[in-house]
């Protein structure tokens, strides 16, 4: 297995790249194409994107650009959902300021996903990021389906001082997202975060079922919801853009959301998604505490994604 | 769950069919492809690489080439070898007469809590005395999460109090053993990162403590390349006994099942098919690979069918006189084998036949089920009697419109036109049977 030793070899150097001073990188780190092709398909970039990183990192390399530039641009490139911007970068302009705050147009996010990618989690997260900013954050425990995931809500709320509207288990989650939208409407709230149950996109009658919740709060609130954000597990594969594919077409989703960035993950799945979807990444969450969920930054994720240490079987 | 999978290697095997002889180029430009469609499918580069030399040692090796449909050679190979990486024998966890204890370790939302309520429900109804045990002191609530489905499925529940040591636990077991017989303990964990030390080894001194017979690794089906450093890691540092995969029943390819088995040479005992607590189905190696080759699982759908045999009603006396009560009967029947998209998958050929991403509305037969329901045992049995306003009486009567009742009897007859001609063919081993006085 030669090409599997020189793939290790090639992330051993990525290894090492952490204690190398910035300015050699261009001298100490180069790879072959080939083993850098295995290593984004390894990251779950599929097969496809992968290709076509390598291409434009080659005609970048080629124009004498160090091969850690050249491969940090065409990621780069890759994760930009606005062609504009795309085209912008390609000719040379730095779009990467960092941002203090992800702007929320509206009052109302609906947060969606399938099972177990760590929706209510992350919604306790979002609460205390924009509590902390002054804002007045409400919860709607949307998820009564699953047995005790409105208590998990409920805790969170609890922890942080946020109001949580809740119904009983087995409930309708329309009503008490109509509820929800209603009561931040009435008091005057800036921001209402609607859980909702986790459910397989191929599951006809449940994404009828969040259209329905969509259509709720339009009712409670009109022009509400504005955003509609998707949360992606890191770990998953190819999968993971038929899921936003088929999220999208039910709720037209705004925005993703990729937790549990944390492990040795590195939710390469967002390439393809980004691209075919054109849809921009809002937030990552890093680790399991709430100020682990940081704001998405195109640029500090490709470091991180070619930084990010190695085990020794990927 | 596996079709996508299945269609990129039908597609592959489509171009080979019919040759009269293989070029090794030809088989090793095909295996190329096998290979990108495997890595679609999220199999671990390393497996789809291991894999694909492995099938073509075997297929370029022997006389295969040179055997009469080579194509047929070539695909009986591919499918032996996935039966083989994805475990050759369905395999059931170790179950002792009493004192058994299994426990569950994954990722953050692979679904263990899920799994542990489905496994307990299962063993329960098999006559089973189970005993949940909630160990996931992380994630708030989720001792609650498994109290809620205990009480809903009559298992009791233990819950490890914060900041319990792993002796503690284990003298509370045997306190509450010795109080109640209990013979399958089923222990839920926090979910964990590989990489998270502490935690990891959190779990191992439980383990230690507990001396489970089964230690089982729950993976969700849509997990990518991750499978294998993930499965790796917690056979290394916990030491697993088996898998179950979660989450098979949305479109993932699966080949996250795959690359573990791969890596920890374990069996995958059990597919998560859907979010009810009875969706948890066996693993079985051998149908899966036809799945997702494309040749249907035709043993699962027998199976199925086995448990509806018995309470055959009287079916129509001959196919000449199929009449719409005939017609509800058999509806009711195949949809009692589950839904129908699910059973179309198993049909060999069927899943080629369906344009991607065709949905059945299930819907729909409720509605025929609806309208027939609302006839009169006359209008079943001679369905001319169906006039416009009777038509109008059992759209209101099946909260249905006209139209709805004049497609439902446009497909009855074609479908008795269908029986007619099925019934003029003379049966061939049934001399003098009714077609032969035609």
């Amino acid at each position: 297995m030669a090409w599997f030793d020189r793939l290790r070899q090639g992330l051993g150097k990525t290894r090492d790249l952490l204690t190398t001073d910035v300015r050699d990188l261009g001298r100490a780190w180069e790879m072959e194409w080939d083993d850098l092709e295995f290593a984004l398909i390894g990251a779950d970039t599929g097969a496809k994107i992968a290709a076509e990183i390598v291409a434009e990192a080659k005609r970048e390399r080629e124009r004498g650009t160090s091969f850690r530039e050249s491969l940090e641009k065409a990621l780069l490139d890759q994760l930009e959902p606005n062609r504009m911007r795309q085209k912008l970068r390609r000719v040379g302009f730095n779009l990467d300021v960092s941002r203090n705050l992800v702007e929320v147009k509206g009052k109302v996010v609906m947060v969606v996903g399938v099972n177990g990618v760590g929706k209510t989690t992350t919604i306790a997260k979002l609460g205390q990021y924009y509590t902390e900013r002054g804002q007045r954050v409400m919860f709607a425990a949307g998820d009564t389906f699953r047995a005790a995931a409105t208590a998990q809500l409920e805790v969170w709320g609890g922890r942080l001082g946020i109001p949580t509207v809740s119904g009983p288990d087995g409930s309708d989650p329309g009503a008490v997202a109509f509820d929800a939208a209603h009561a931040r409407r009435a008091r005057g709230l800036d921001l209402l975060f609607v859980d909702t149950a986790g459910r397989l996109h191929t599951k006809h009658n449940l994404m009828e079922e969040l259209k329905k919740v969509k259509r709720v709060i339009t009712k409670a609130d009109p022009d509400e919801p504005r955003e509609v954000w998707l949360v992606l597990d890191a770990v998953t594969g190819q999968n993971g853009l038929a899921q936003a594919k088929k999220f999208h077409e039910a709720v037209g989703v705004t925005g993703v959301v990729v937790t549990k960035l944390d492990g040795t993950a590195k939710g390469g799945i967002l390439l393809p998604i980004v691209r075919e979807l054109e849809l921009p990444i809002k937030f990552i969450g890093v680790g399991e505490k709430a100020e682990d969920l940081q704001p998405y930054d195109a640029a500090a994720y490709v470091r991180a994604l070619l930084d990010m240490p190695e085990t020794a079987a990927a | 769950m596996f079709e996508s999978l299945g269609d990129r290697l039908q597609g592959v095997f489509d171009s080979l069919r019919g040759r009269g002889r293989l070029t090794e180029v030809e088989v090793k430009a095909a295996l190329r492809e096998v290979r990108v469609a495997l890595l679609e499918a999220d199999v671990n580069l390393e497996v789809a690489r291991d894999f694909t030399k492995r099938v073509q040692e075997k297929a370029i090796g022997s006389d295969t080439l040179m055997s009469l449909q080579p194509d047929q050679r070539v695909i009986a190979i591919v499918h032996d070898e996935l039966v083989e990486l994805l475990g050759g024998k369905a395999a059931q966890p170790n179950l002792k007469n009493e004192a058994n204890v299994w426990m569950l370790l994954g990722l953050q939302g692979a679904g263990k809590t899920t799994t542990a309520g489905k496994l307990a429900y299962k063993y329960k109804s098999q006559g089973r005395r189970p005993l949940l045990i909630a160990a996931d002191t992380q994630r708030p609530a989720a001792r609650e999460q498994l109290r809620v489905l205990g009480r809903q499925i009559g298992v009791p529940v233990l819950e490890v109090e914060d900041g319990e040591t792993p002796e503690r636990t284990k003298a509370r077991l045997g306190e509450y053993l010795r109080a109640n017989y209990r013979d399958l303990v089923i222990v839920d964990t926090a979910g964990r990162l590989q990489i998270d030390e502490a935690l990891m080894d959190a779990v191992a001194d439980l383990k230690e403590a507990l001396g489970p017979n089964e230690t089982m690794l729950v993976i969700d089906a849509m997990t990518g390349q991750q499978s294998l450093p993930v499965a790796q890691a917690f056979d290394a540092r916990v030491g697993i006994s088996g898998l179950i995969m979660t989450k098979l029943d949305g479109d993932a390819r699966g080949g996250a099942a795959l690359s573990a088995k791969h890596v920890t040479g374990k069996p995958i005992y059990f597919a998560g098919m859907s979010e009810k607590i009875d969706g948890l189905e066996p693993f079985h190696p051998d149908r899966v690979a036809g799945r997702i080759l494309g040749m249907g699982d035709v043993l699962t759908l027998i199976e199925k069918a086995k448990v509806l045999e018995g309470d055959d009603e009287d079916g129509p006396a001959s196919l000449k006189d199929f009449t719409l009560q005939d017609m509800l009967t058999q509806m009711r029947k195949i949809k009692r084998m589950g839904s129908f998209t699910d059973i179309l998958k198993m049909v060999p050929g069927a899943s080629k036949m369906m344009p991607p991403g065709t949905e059945i509305d299930e819907g729909e037969i409720g509605r025929i089920e609806a309208i027939i329901s609302s006839m009169t045992d006359k209008e079943r049995r001679q369905p001319k009697l169906l006039n416009a306003s009777r038509r109008k009486r059992i759209a209101a009567g099946s909260g249905t419109s006209v139209q709805d009742v004049n497609r439902l009897m446009k497909n009855y007859e074609q479908m008795k036109k269908l029986m007619k001609q099925f019934g003029r063919r003379p049966p061939r081993n049934l001399p003098g049977g009714r077609g032969l006085g035609r």
